[in-house]
């Protein structure tokens, strides 16, 4: 087998710059891998994020060829001949050559009114799988933050940060209205402060979720669509103003009460 | 309290570790009122709890309505050998369930049976369908849902930041702990009342591991330094089942819920092995053709046990067994086939990440062909000797949980029984230190001292202008301890180890870094090595000295179980103010005697 080249970023906040780096080439290796190797020989001080290497963790989402990827996950064998270019992700702050600061996530995190079930009865709660199921594809996230790096309204707009909490939190904001057990009605919240309203669908964010979440469709659409629901519907308004918290649909309901 | 020269902070429990034991300690500290402060290695939400994927064994009955407590609790103790402390596994199997329930409460969606209550799964050792699980992602929800919670609770969370030492008070009480932001390489100093150790394993170690590289054993060694006693460190479990191909992933994990859901294992010539490798001890309950054993999946009244269900020492050292006869697969290991036996549709539904992980990385579609694995570095048994029902080690004020405390499991743990295990001690370590600190004999001072000298070691790598590569020196231990310490050990590889094992803490004495402190991972790797070095030690002198074949530990020159060396569990330990580096004494001490009433669970099994 011949040589790999990576192209890496180097550098930290202040500044930085491109590093080649060419390897024989590994059989059946990922990008992490021959990072890995870079940093065992002619590079010890390389920063980058990893932990489980098997795609479970997310820790170690960089750009790959300046797409969004899980190194641990890249194939080199799969990557178009040449040099390959590994750059930290874009839109969150540098710490150093490929670790960013991803702060800004954790703070949406801080965020998100919690779960607020009924008490659970004698035995354990009765739900159903096909009512579960809804909320365990958003559940599958493994938070590696591709979806935020990618979305446009913060890619390239550093202010929106403030107002808006990108696809990760959609779908969580999902979850939770679509949770079995959950009471809490957050669309005010998500239409106010959380800037659903500035996601125009580009599916930018399904396309590199590493889990094959469907972010758009399942999620910001139908969340929207409550939003939508609970604020324009002149019905809806009305129960809203009689009633502070009203559910979408009797099938959020959806726990059943112990026979 | 503290004049500390660097960052500080204060808490009444500090908690190093955010895996799921760290966490579940958290949420019952701050539930009591207390200010809680948790350390990690890494971000939040990435420890290696997310890597479980087979369920949380808890005997609620969902399935089998014949489980309880007690089969749950004589499983645990077979599968342990019974080296375990029993009152771990009896509090275990007893609080299990409502630790699941609790989960549920806190937003976990687990899998649900057609009546509506949570799925139970089949696994090796648990007599009854006992795992509550989520697919073959079980831990990512465990880790999420107790995330959430802390989160939600407004704990604080000190992350990428890596602990060096335990810091004393004057009276040798805890006090605290000194570590290094690594964004920046800057030291910050914690004091706290009470400080719970949740740091994981110690799989890093060995080559062929399922661990991330956080699995250095850092609590264990920083236990080990500040005078804690750790136990049964040789008994360290080859998980059955990890990729062998390519090369880049061998080691990673493939869940036991394959075998669980139908999967069995094969030779290169087809043959169903595990049938000839069935131990007296579980021949009773075990099926003796393939036409039983598959009855049993669709109802366990209609068969007996499938032998690919065995604990998990056994089929490693099956599968071992037929790779050195020259039965083995072309990359060195065995084939694990689900293909023919559950339909496509099944296959993803059940096993999603599996299908993933060997469709991307190994260009293996499970659904038509075979999987080649073999034995990996997975868990080690071994650890902290704590009390029962607190936690509490034997140094005041320190308290560990989850795989860094030692006795649940005895000398082999049950698949599903880790992530049951974080949730039942991580609760009673936040019980236990919160009662500590009601006591009120907590600690009074802050030895800076200790911070001083934890702080100057780090630093000395950027001092020496020739030295070596620390990666070289993870290397070379790693392939040392893979070959002399491994899955089948014996007396001369054990004796070279412990030589060689000095050798490897003269050459980390000797280590020089380039490039500045901020996220420099040689350097953090250099601040690692010390534990890995501990850690393997107590597990070479552990070895050495239990001269009998039983669990995670494996001796060719002893390969039977012996009633004499079933009576102790082997305690490592450090003289009050030694170095990492200076000499460990091993002593035996007894196992812990399982009283009358618990006893007859165990002999009905028999």
């Amino acid at each position: 087998m011949g040589d790999v080249t990576l192209r890496v970023w180097r550098g930290d906040a202040t500044g930085g710059d491109f590093e080649n780096y060419t390897l024989p080439q590994g059989e059946g290796e990922v990008v992490l891998d021959v990072i890995h190797r870079i940093q065992a020989t002619e590079a010890t001080d390389l920063a980058c994020r990893w932990n489980c290497k098997a795609g479970k963790c997310g820790s170690c989402a960089v750009e790959i060829n300046g797409q969004p990827r899980l190194m641990c996950m890249t194939r080199m064998d799969t990557l178009p001949e040449g040099t390959v270019t590994v750059t930290p992700m874009k839109t969150f702050p540098i710490i150093r050559d490929l670790v960013t600061d991803v702060s800004f996530n954790y703070a949406m995190a801080e965020r998100v009114p919690a779960l607020l079930p009924p008490p659970m009865p004698e035995g354990g709660y009765r739900m159903f799988q096909g009512d579960v199921e809804r909320s365990q594809e958003f559940r599958k996230c493994i938070e590696c933050f591709m979806c935020q790096d990618v979305c446009h309204v913060i890619r390239d707009h550093e202010e929106n940060k403030q107002h808006y909490a990108g696809p990760r939190f959609f779908i969580r904001y999902a979850e939770l209205e679509m949770h079995p057990l959950d009471t809490n009605d957050r669309r005010d919240l998500v239409r106010e402060d959380m800037g659903l309203g500035y996601c125009n669908i580009t599916k930018c964010c399904t396309e590199v979720c590493p889990e094959h979440i469907k972010i758009t469709d399942n999620a910001i659409i139908p969340l929207k669509e409550r939003v939508v629901d609970a604020h324009y519907d002149p019905v809806a308004w009305l129960g809203r103003k009689i009633r502070r918290k009203t559910k979408v649909s009797a099938a959020d309901a959806a726990v059943q009460p112990l026979p | 309290m503290t004049n500390s020269p660097y960052e500080h902070h204060e808490y009444d429990v500090l908690i190093i570790g955010a895996g799921g034991a760290g966490l579940r300690a958290a949420i019952e500290a701050k539930q009591r009122g207390l200010k809680v402060g948790i350390i990690t290695k890494s971000l939040l939400g990435k420890a290696h709890t997310v890597m479980a994927e087979g369920g949380i064994a808890a005997a609620m009955g969902n399935v089998y309505e014949e489980d309880n407590w007690m089969v749950h609790f004589r499983d645990t103790m077979r599968g342990g050998k019974y080296l375990n402390n029993y009152r771990m596994a009896e509090l275990h199997a007893k609080e299990a369930p409502d630790r699941v329930w609790e989960l549920e409460q806190w937003g976990a969606l687990f899998d649900r049976t057609k009546d509506g209550k949570i799925l139970q799964r089949d696994f090796g050792g648990h007599r009854y369908a006992r795992l509550a699980h989520v697919g073959d992602r079980t831990g990512l929800e465990l880790i999420r849902t107790l995330q959430q919670k802390v989160v939600s609770m407004g704990t604080d969370v000190f992350m990428e930041c890596k602990v060096l030492r335990l810091i004393h008070d004057s009276a040798g009480r805890v006090a605290g702990c000194v570590a290094y932001w690594r964004a920046n390489g800057e030291f910050v100093t914690f004091s706290a009342k009470a400080v719970i150790l949740a740091t994981g394993g110690v799989g890093k170690s060995w080559k062929f591991t399922s661990n991330s590289w956080e699995g250095t054993g850092d609590g264990h060694a920083m236990a080990l330094w500040a005078g804690a006693e750790l136990i049964d460190m040789e008994c360290i479990q080859f998980h059955p089942t990890g990729m062998v191909w390519p090369l880049s992933v061998r080691g990673l994990l493939v869940t036991e819920g394959v075998r669980g859901d139908g999967g069995v294992l094969r030779n290169s010539e087809g043959k169903r092995f595990m049938f000839d490798y069935v131990a007296d001890m579980f021949r009773a309950e075990t099926a003796d053709s393939e036409e039983e054993a598959d009855r049993w999946y669709d109802d366990h009244a209609a068969g007996r046990r499938p032998p690919e269900l065995l604990p998990r020492d056994e089929v490693a050292r099956a599968i071992n067994t037929e790779v050195k006869a020259g039965r083995g697969s072309p990359h060195g290991g065995v084939y694990l086939d689900i293909a023919s036996r559950r339909s496509a549709e099944v296959i993803r539904r059940r096993l999603p990440s599996m299908y993933h992980q060997f469709m991307e990385l190994a260009g293996v579609d499970i659904t038509r062909e075979a999987m080649e694995i073999g034995p990996t570095c997975h868990y080690i048994m071994g650890g902290v000797k704590v009390d029962a029902e607190t936690t509490a080690t034997k140094v005041p004020g320190l308290f560990a949980a989850g795989e860094v405390a030692g006795g649940m499991h005895g000398a082999n743990r049950l698949g599903g029984n880790s992530l049951s295990d974080l949730i039942v001690f991580g609760r009673r370590a936040g019980i236990g230190a919160a009662e500590y600190i009601e006591a009120g004999s907590v600690a009074t001072d802050f030895d800076l001292g200790e911070v001083e000298a934890a702080i100057a070691e780090a630093l000395a790598p950027f001092e020496r202008t020739s030295g070596e590569n620390p990666y070289d020196i993870q290397r070379d231990l790693q392939e040392m301890m893979q070959s002399n310490v491994g899955i089948i050990r014996t007396a001369s590889e054990i004796d070279e180890a412990i030589v060689e094992l000095e050798k490897f803490s003269e050459r980390v004495q000797n280590i020089a870094i380039k490039g500045g402190r901020a996220y420099n991972p040689g350097w953090n790797l250099a601040t690692d090595l010390p534990s890995m070095l501990s850690v393997s030690k107590c597990t070479a002198r552990g070895a050495r000295e239990r001269k009998e074949s039983r669990g995670g530990h494996t001796r060719e020159d002893f390969p039977k179980a012996s009633a004499e060396f079933g009576k102790v569990n082997f305690a490592h330990s450090l003289p009050q103010g030694a170095n990492w580096h200076d000499e460990i004494s091993t002593n035996p001490v007894p196992v812990m005697t399982v009283p009358a009433e618990l006893q007859a669970l165990l002999e009905e099994a028999k």
